[in-house]
């Protein structure tokens, strides 16, 4: 056999025995999604090929979650397509304001992404269903406008590297740091068109929250995918929600990977990636007084419970430091209410941070947490280019729920261990 | 497929929030996203651009987002072409989907400076520094693509596929 997990799920959707890097295949698709500012585009590219039906309605995902609750009258017009093309279609996955979340917290908690499946969605942090062990990567709203006709698309298999970690987590160190350090380590485009594959003792004992976490930031290393083999822990979170049966597959002994990486995560420190690139990633330690005036803490990279309550912890019986507006944004309704019922909220509000609805607003600089020119931000997202938060001399520096709480309270980028 | 204009360079990593930021994604129409195209890697590039201008950059072009508006936004701003060393995957099958030639060239992107005036033929994938009386190699691009681009995009070109 000789497969990496990545080729055996394409392998598998595309009715082969095995697939090599570099093979064009097409394969059937499990399912897709698009949001309200790519699934605009995506509908009128269905509707301008004269589509009449969706493949299976049950298999595509409408999420408006970028610039909602609507933050003005061309956005309520996005969202406002994609109601009436969900209710012209019957689709059953589209998610209104009240019920809906960031789209890759919403879809692996309500089991619609399963390990084993091929995702593809109009949005490039697709790849975090690769936590669960599913092949997921973005695709543009054309490329979705075909799959959302046909069940089908195109790709080239990846190679892939392999990511081991070993050694012992130092305190505080969370996915996201190690997500971090190894774009820091290998650039943006370290990975391009290649699989990220992120294996070892330490990846074994990461939770689910975390898993989606790293394999969210797949793309910002340039990679088609990032994967994490399914385990005990895939199981535990997907058969309570799994709406669908689902394989799990592991790579073989002898898989061909185009880079095996090794890190010993006993020398990594919780990160900082300075703007404007998330391969800028810095020890927290080495860095030197940067005073902040706000932070973000959510976004489809670190807007799940685990999160929260990291923050939490670190935020309680403190305060936000004067200047700095602290926002937090729980990244699906199901988060916002456990994190409600856990006293979460309790602490966050005596803390003086704002708790918002599920939106992805400020991360892309929609709204919710615009910076001004000359402003800095501590953010849990996962892009710090220019602009990306607000004005194009505005800074993001991307972290941890941990580093960014600590920040809040000290007023400036700020290690846990300091408080 | 022949492509004339003048080059416009840029760097390594141009994110799709340069080429156009998410500030204005609240629409998908190609005349306003044209206005705003690399608004944040060069706020004037919008009004100094003419039509068959070619985008030259360093690795990596169109990294990020898999917004298609990126694409939209370059070809209605009257960009004919981008060349670059490399380009982000998603970025690359959006272009062709979108009907926007792009050629990978690490000479071209090594050499060309603003304001050249480069003379690009997709078929062969041989690009020409009339400025310097230079040329340079990229991988051609396939005829199929070609008529794809031709065509307008994927959308197009399979709905004439499917007529003829």
């Amino acid at each position: 056999m000789r497969m990496t997990i990545t080729e055996k799920i394409l392998a598998a959707h595309a009715g082969l025995d095995r697939v090599v890097p570099g093979e064009l295949i097409e394969v059937s698709v499990d399912f897709s999604l698009a949001n309200d500012i790519t699934a605009p585009i995506a509908i009128e590219q269905f509707r301008q090929a004269g589509a009449e039906k969706l493949y299976d309605v049950a298999r595509v995902a409408l999420v408006p979650d970028h610039f909602v609750p609507n933050k003005d009258i061309e956005s309520a017009a996005q969202c406002q397509l994609l109601r009436e093309f969900a209710a012209e279609h019957e689709l059953p996955h589209f998610f209104e304001v009240g019920r809906m979340g960031i789209e890759h917290a919403l879809l692996p908690e309500q089991g619609l992404v399963l390990p084993g499946d091929v995702v593809v969605g109009a949005d490039s942090h697709t790849c975090t269903y690769g936590g669960l062990g599913a092949f997921a990567t973005g695709v543009g709203s054309t490329d979705l406008a075909a799959v959302m006709i046909t069940g089908r698309t195109w790709f080239r298999v990846p190679a892939s590297i392999k990511f081991i970690f070993q050694g012992d987590l130092r305190p505080w160190v969370t996915g996201k740091d190690l997500i971090l350090y190894t774009i820091g380590q290998i650039g943006v485009d370290g990975a391009r068109y290649r699989a990220m594959e992120f294996t070892g003792p330490v990846i074994a004992q990461l939770s689910m929250d975390q898993r989606l976490t790293m394999a969210n930031m797949a793309i910002e290393a340039g990679a088609k995918n990032g994967i994490i083999a399914p385990d005990e822990c895939t199981r535990a979170f997907v058969e309570e929600r799994a709406q669908r049966p689902y394989q799990f597959y592991q790579s073989d002994a002898d898989a061909e990977y185009e880079q095996v990486i090794t890190y010993n995560v006993s020398e990594i420190e919780p990160q900082v990636a300075l703007p404007p690139s998330p391969a800028n990633s810095q020890p927290v330690s080495s860095l030197d007084e940067i005073p902040i005036d706000q932070v973000v803490i959510g976004s489809c990279t670190n807007g799940r419970i685990e999160d929260l309550r990291l923050a939490a912890q670190l935020l309680k019986s403190r305060k936000v430091a004067p200047r700095v507006r602290c926002l937090i944004i729980p990244a699906t309704q199901a988060i916002y209410r456990q994190a409600m019922d856990e006293g979460l909220f309790t602490i966050f509000l005596k803390a003086e941070a704002a708790i918002s609805t599920p939106t992805c607003g400020p991360c892309l600089g929609g709204y919710m947490g615009i910076l001004a020119a000359g402003e800095r931000a501590v953010a849990t997202t996962n892009r710090n280019f220019v602009g990306r938060m607000g004005h194009p001399e505005s800074e993001v520096y991307l972290a941890s729920p941990a580093v960014a709480a600590a920040s809040a309270v000290l007023g400036r980028i700020a290690s846990p261990e300091e408080l | 497929m022949k492509l004339s204009g003048k080059a416009w360079k840029f760097g390594a990593d141009i994110d799709t929030d340069a080429i156009i930021p998410a500030r204005y994604l609240n629409t998908s129409d190609p005349q306003e996203l044209a206005q705003h195209c690399m608004e944040d890697a060069d706020p004037e590039f919008a009004h100094k651009v003419s039509p068959g201008d070619v985008i030259v950059a360093d690795r990596n072009f169109g990294c990020g987002s898999s917004r298609e508006h990126a694409p939209i936004a370059i070809k209605a701003a009257g960009v004919s072409c981008v060349i670059a060393a490399s380009f982000a995957r998603i970025f690359y099958r959006n272009a062709f989907n979108m009907g926007l030639p792009i050629l990978e060239s690490e000479e071209a992107a090594a050499d060309v400076v603003t304001g050249e005036q480069l003379e690009i033929d997709l078929a062969t994938g041989i690009i020409i520094n009339k400025s310097r009386n230079l040329s340079y190699k990229a991988q051609p691009v396939p005829p199929f693509m070609q008529e794809l681009v031709a065509g307008g995009g994927l959308i197009p070109y399979v709905m004439k596929r499917l007529r003829d």
